[in-house]
């Protein structure tokens, strides 16, 4: 015996996706290879140290003394030729002199003038300064603050919005393409029963989605979620919904495959840029802002940063969730108004 | 009120370009099969989809089962089973997935594994739907219509592109489901389909009904049992064949040749071959036929039902 209705469209939906192979690579592989080339691109490292040079005299043993400093990368060098090395930014600073050190260094520069607390600092000791008082160093590496901790809550946010609006656009119009949406509307099917399947089928790729990337994530970049677990679900379930209800309005009337991918462009190649995927969106004019909020991908990203790595609870993320939500309602309603069967 | 199946009064529906179905009367009882034949563009598609409650009319009155779409869809749908015209179902599905599912849509059905058998696809059950041929595709389509246990089965255009067997196979499904008590209406432009399945046939062209009724009654509409076909080098002229045409039911100039539609072939040919004979021109080729519902179209319209 067949299960209910919308059971049995869900799971033709489920097995239609995974008995293709492509669709699988483009929404668990792909997010995969972004993450791990961005994150190793982009990963953080100790500074480079500022590269100075010595000359004169004395320049054997003071470049011994600033050789101590882990600032500073020191070479000795011809007279000649530091001048040209200091010319040309490959050395910020020049330590010279025939008795006393002169530094020799362009003060508008910030390095430079690090190098040349630095070199002092080292010449200073290595003459037999103490220090009066002893000061203890405390190093800040806050988790959640690395770039790869703003990008993996980014692509999260569009790979749903992704897979949300291809996964339910793509399968309509081919549908439709093959009259199998008016032979299906050819039997007593309730209407609602096919389009929420679409949206329960979306559910369950999502959850293998989230969990996929957010397990690599974490084992590859220690990126965690420091909200809670519960909310971090639900919310992307919730983007799940906002995404699925524009996809299935982009593909409500659209004839062929050539159209919907047209159409889908159009909708998410504005968010991939405004919406803080790769990079914070704080950085467009205050004017575009309100605007680049209300943007459904904005949204998820802003309330998936705040859940992943503030540790947001549903009060901190009221707003976006309220966007979230609205863009999905209006979209689902409108989506049915309008849905063309055949 | 008799036991009618489908009764539709006055039919219309218009398209900027073509008046698709143009006040178009049928009348077809329980138990019956009942055939529009037709060429391409003549309405089928569209009567019968607007019969299924796929189509809005534009204006006139559709019973099915003695209920109107309006308000009764989805009681309608659950009696109804319905194959279009090239459906595709979803490739990566198999058979029984894909029937399994059209079973889940219907209250009462039959039984995937008993439909299987009956069309011959129990062998291919889980073969995906994309590596099925033409007539098990369409076989498949005809058992997704059958899955809900119709009392009416709607069929466009069922053996279109099918090679001999496969259309064997599909009439007996048809022939099968006729002796359940089932009613069919189906759209061809194959006469012989038409002659060999239906109990009564409406011919259609330009979206009206141009003769109705049993095949061997719209057969003796044309009052002439045998064509004769004929060319001859050179081609004959009209007036050598005045007072031959005058003797008999139709005689028509058909490309180079000539058609006629006579009684008694016995009688006909020898009196086609004195007179080109006497006209001093060669016979070149020469066929009888037993008439036709295609010979009725063509006395109907002067055109062919294949390419008309």
């Amino acid at each position: 015996m067949p299960d209910a209705p919308i059971v049995e469209l869900t799971k033709s939906r489920v097995r239609e996706f995974i008995r293709e192979p492509e669709a699988v690579f483009w929404v668990f592989a792909f997010p995969i290879l972004l993450t791990l080339a961005l994150g190793f691109a982009f990963r953080s490292k100790p500074p480079d140290r500022i590269p100075i040079g010595v000359i004169g005299p004395h320049a054997k043993e003071w470049s011994a003394a600033l050789a101590k400093s882990p600032v500073l990368l020191t070479r000795v060098l011809e007279a000649e030729e530091a001048r040209d090395q200091l010319r040309r930014g490959k050395i910020t600073l020049l330590v010279e002199g025939d008795a006393q050190p002169v530094y020799r260094f362009d003060p508008t520069r910030p390095d430079a003038r690090t190098a040349r607390v630095e070199a002092d600092d080292a010449l200073q000791r290595a003459a037999g300064r103490r220090d009066v008082i002893a000061a203890r160093e405390e190093h800040v590496s806050e988790r959640g603050s690395r770039y790869i901790d703003f990008l993996v809550p980014g692509l999260l946010g569009m790979n749903l919005m992704g897979t949300g609006m291809w996964g339910v656009g793509f399968s309509i119009v081919n549908a439709r393409m093959k009259k199998l949406l008016k032979r299906l509307i050819a039997t007593p099917m309730r209407k609602s029963d096919f389009l929420l399947a679409q949206f329960f089928s979306r559910l369950i790729f999502l959850t293998g989605e989230v969990t996929f990337l957010i397990v690599f994530a974490w084992l590859v970049f220690h990126v965690g979620v420091h909200g809670s677990l519960v909310t971090f679900a639900m919310l992307c379930l919730i983007g799940g919904f906002a995404f699925s209800g524009i996809g299935l309005l982009v593909a409500s009337r659209a004839k062929t495959i050539e159209a919907v991918s047209g159409m889908m462009n159009l909708v998410m190649v504005p968010m991939w840029i405004c919406s803080g995927v790769f990079f914070s969106y704080e950085r467009f004019p205050d004017a575009a802002k309100p605007f680049i909020r209300a943007l459904p991908l904005t949204a998820l990203n802003d309330a998936l940063r705040a859940v992943m790595n503030d540790g947001a609870g549903w009060l901190q993320i009221a707003a976006p969730v309220g966007v979230l939500l609205a863009w999905g309602v209006v979209c689902f309603a409108l989506a049915l108004r309008v849905f063309k069967w055949q | 009120m008799t036991e009618s199946a489908i009764h539709c009064r006055d039919l219309r529906k218009y398209y900027p370009d073509v008046k698709a179905v143009d006040g178009l009367d049928l009348y077809i009882a329980r138990g019956e099969c009942f055939g529009l034949l037709g060429p391409n563009g003549a309405g089928k598609t569209t009567t019968i989809e607007i019969l299924e409650g796929l189509t809005p009319a534009d204006s006139g009155d559709v019973e099915v089962l003695g209920l109107r779409w309006n308000g009764r869809a989805r009681e309608l749908r659950e009696r109804i089973g319905i194959s279009l015209q090239e459906t595709q179902f979803t490739d990566k599905l198999t058979v029984i997935e894909t029937l399994t599912l059209f079973r889940s849509f219907y209250r009462e059905g039959r039984d995937s594994d008993e439909l299987m058998r009956a069309l011959s696809l129990e062998e291919k059950q889980n073969a995906r739907v994309g590596k099925l041929s033409g007539g098990q595709k369409q076989r498949l389509a005809v058992a997704c219509a059958l899955v809900g246990h119709p009392d009416i089965l709607f069929l466009d255009e069922p053996t279109t592109g099918l090679d001999p067997q496969s259309r064997l196979q599909l009439w007996e499904v048809v022939t099968r489901f006729r002796e359940g008590g089932g009613t069919v209406l189906l759209t061809t432009h194959y006469m012989d389909e038409a002659e060999r399945l239906c109990d009564r046939i409406a011919i259609i062209d330009h979206g009206k009904v141009i003769a109705l009724g049993t095949p061997a009654e719209l057969i003796a509409k044309l009052e002439a049992s045998n064509i004769i076909e004929f060319t001859s080098d050179p081609p004959m002229a009209g007036e050598a064949f005045a007072d031959l045409c005058a003797g008999y039911h139709g005689c028509a100039k058909r490309g180079e040749g000539w058609q006629l539609r006579v009684d008694s072939l016995a009688e006909a040919v020898p009196r086609v071959l004195a007179i080109i004979e006497k006209s001093g021109a060669k016979l070149v080729t020469l066929s009888t036929h037993a008439a036709t519902l295609e010979d009725l179209f063509v006395a109907l319209t002067g055109r062919e039902l294949r390419d008309a």
